[in-house]
């Protein structure tokens, strides 16, 4: 079948590896053509393992898959001309600068050498590499090296982009200017299917995300939605008197259920959605108890990721042994 | 678009072997150090009777001349395993690259390197005394028989890197090389090795039939016999290495 698509198709899609064990177990999903598909997991939940096969670079051994409308195992080959990659390590040559790495990516893919100069010349504007173009890569640093990558994965403008975990390691501005980036590329019709240990970064940039764990999808929908679905707010107050704690806490308990809060402080969740701060302010006035800090916690990602797996994002991967 | 993409990688592999010095010196210092010490050390040697030359320096070049062709060889697998380790080919292999021009690119590295050591090792050898009995023909012979052998080593090289995907892996080839090129016939004439054994190896290695040949064009002249086997046996190496090493991509570079 011919490709007619910008999107990602994935049925049944299954990889084991020695003495049967599932990397990636039976997964479904589908992105749309110019939608940022956030894929959530920790490390060894099959992140990468999907992103490998549906690259073409490691074969399923189960289940099908469409990328840009073709068979990543029938047709690798189409799909490879169709999609850009910046896989988990940022794959440099400390020895060539970053426009000969430009220059190299885009004769492998049989653009000619004005088109090359055009092109490198275009992508290293648009990362922000202009001035460290003629340096060796084994000088840059660890944001630098990123933005390459991402430039590399453009270089023959594909109309789907697979970054796996492209902000790990990255300083707080890096990571931002990358999302930016990642934004602006999604404005402009790439599809791109992104996958981080990040609550935030799928919060921030994915139109919808997939929560996989232990190589199953446990949940997939817009992170609204998601947040939703589980998602209560919770109200958090500091008494100003320590001694009022507990009389804080009965306080607050007209309101919900009593969750843990910080030291010094009583919490709870909220049963009902339209319940806020004015009416909690309203109840403590009552009993005359004054607070030093009241604050509205919206449900967020880490909250979805509990309530689909039992446990918390930050650290849930380090029991799984190596990355899968 | 073969062309192209082979050239490519050709010229990333010698501008990475030019930008690092710290390949390039050993692979000269080194054999040339041992060439210095053997050749002070052993220099009686060319009075033994028998012995096909006056001089043991000219006699002794070709060892520099192949063990550099050894380093070449490490250093070219070496680099190919760490594109394997950093992920470098797997960006690759996400390009419509064609397997052969990754090979063809690698070993345009060790041609370089084998190339240039020739002529240094040579420029060496005329300023310690050294005469070609075969005259800048031969030497200029000497250096495509040098380069080939080269080529040779380094596809032995890639498909330990590409069995492997290890640097480490690779660089413990280094010794064993160099066990089999001390048991050639590099040292001493096959003829005046007077253990029978080690005369038997040296036989049936290899290695002796590509320094019998280099060092044929140093002190006899035109030998057609040394000649012809050196460059068989280097032809014979060159396609177990390249075709060891086609194989081997082909299992590295396991794109659907």
């Amino acid at each position: 079948m011919a490709g007619n698509s910008g999107g990602i198709e994935v049925e049944g899609l299954v990889r084991e590896f020695g003495k049967g064990f599932r990397a990636v177990d039976e997964i479904d999903l589908r992105v749309e053509p110019g939608e940022i598909y956030g894929f959530l997991g920790p490390n060894g939940a099959g992140k990468s393992t999907t992103v490998l096969m549906l690259t073409t670079l490691l074969p399923p051994t189960g289940g099908s898959a469409r990328v840009a409308g073709y068979d990543i195992v029938k047709q690798g080959a189409e799909v490879r001309s169709s999609i850009g990659a910046a896989l988990q390590e940022a794959a440099l040559d400390p020895f060539l600068t970053g426009r000969e790495h430009l220059n190299l990516q885009a004769a492998m893919h049989g653009i000619g050498r004005k088109e090359r100069k055009r092109r490198a010349d275009a992508l290293l504007e648009q990362v922000g590499l202009s001035e460290a173009a003629g340096r060796r890569v084994g000088g840059y640093s660890g944001g630098m090296k990123r933005r390459l990558d991402l430039a590399l994965a453009l270089v023959h403008e594909p109309r789907i982009l697979f970054l796996d975990e492209p902000t790990t390691g990255l300083d707080p501005q890096s990571r931002s200017a990358l999302w930016d980036e990642v934004g602006r590329l999604a404005k402009e019709g790439v599809t791109v299917f992104l996958t981080t240990q990040y609550l935030e970064e799928a919060d921030v940039l994915a139109d919808r995300v997939g929560i996989i764990d232990n190589g199953k999808i446990v949940a997939e929908d817009t992170p609204d939605a998601l947040k939703a679905e589980v998602g209560r707010s919770s109200i958090e107050a500091r008494p100003a008197d320590p001694n009022d704690l507990d009389a804080v806490a009965r306080a607050l308990e007209q309101f919900g259920e009593p969750i843990s809060a910080s030291a010094g402080s009583a919490a709870v969740r909220l049963e009902n959605r339209t319940q806020g701060l004015t009416e909690v302010v309203r109840a403590l006035d009552r009993e005359d108890l004054q607070v030093s800090s009241l604050e509205l916690n919206e449900p967020s990602l880490d909250d979805v990721y509990l309530a689909k797996t039992g446990r918390k994002l930050e650290g849930a991967g380090d029991e799984g042994g190596e990355e899968a | 678009m073969l062309f192209t993409q082979i050239s490519q990688l050709s010229r990333r592999s010698v501008v990475r072997l030019l930008r690092q010095p710290q390949v390039i010196a050993p692979a000269l210092m080194f054999p040339l150090l041992i060439f210095g010490f053997q050749a002070a050390g052993l220099s009686s040697a060319a009075d033994i009777p028998g012995f096909p030359s006056d001089s043991y320096v000219s006699f002794l070049l070709a060892f520099p001349l192949v063990q550099g062709t050894l380093f070449a060889a490490v250093s070219a697998g070496t680099d190919l395993a760490n594109d394997i380790e950093t992920g470098f080919l797997n960006r690759l292999s996400m390009t419509p690259m064609h397997p052969v021009a990754l090979l063809i690119g690698m070993l345009a590295g060790v041609v370089s390197l084998g190339f240039l050591q020739s002529v240094v090792f040579i420029i060496v050898g005329l300023l310690v005394g050294v005469t070609f009995a075969a005259g800048f023909l031969g030497a200029l012979v000497l250096i495509v028989l040098t380069t080939l052998t080269a080529l040779g080593f380094g596809g032995v090289g890639a498909i330990l890197a590409l069995r492997t995907g290890s640097g480490e892996a690779v660089q413990g080839l280094f010794p064993l090389l160099l066990v089999t090129f001390f048991l050639s016939s590099i040292l001493l004439p096959r003829d005046l090795i007077e253990t029978d054994w080690f005369r038997i190896v040296a036989t049936y290695n290899p290695v002796s039939y590509i320094v019998e040949g280099i060092r044929s064009l140093i002190i006899t002249g035109w030998d057609g016999q040394a000649l012809a086997l050196g460059f068989i046996v280097a032809a014979g190496l060159i396609v177990v290495g390249i075709s060891g090493a086609v194989l081997s991509l082909r299992g590295r570079v396991a794109r659907t």
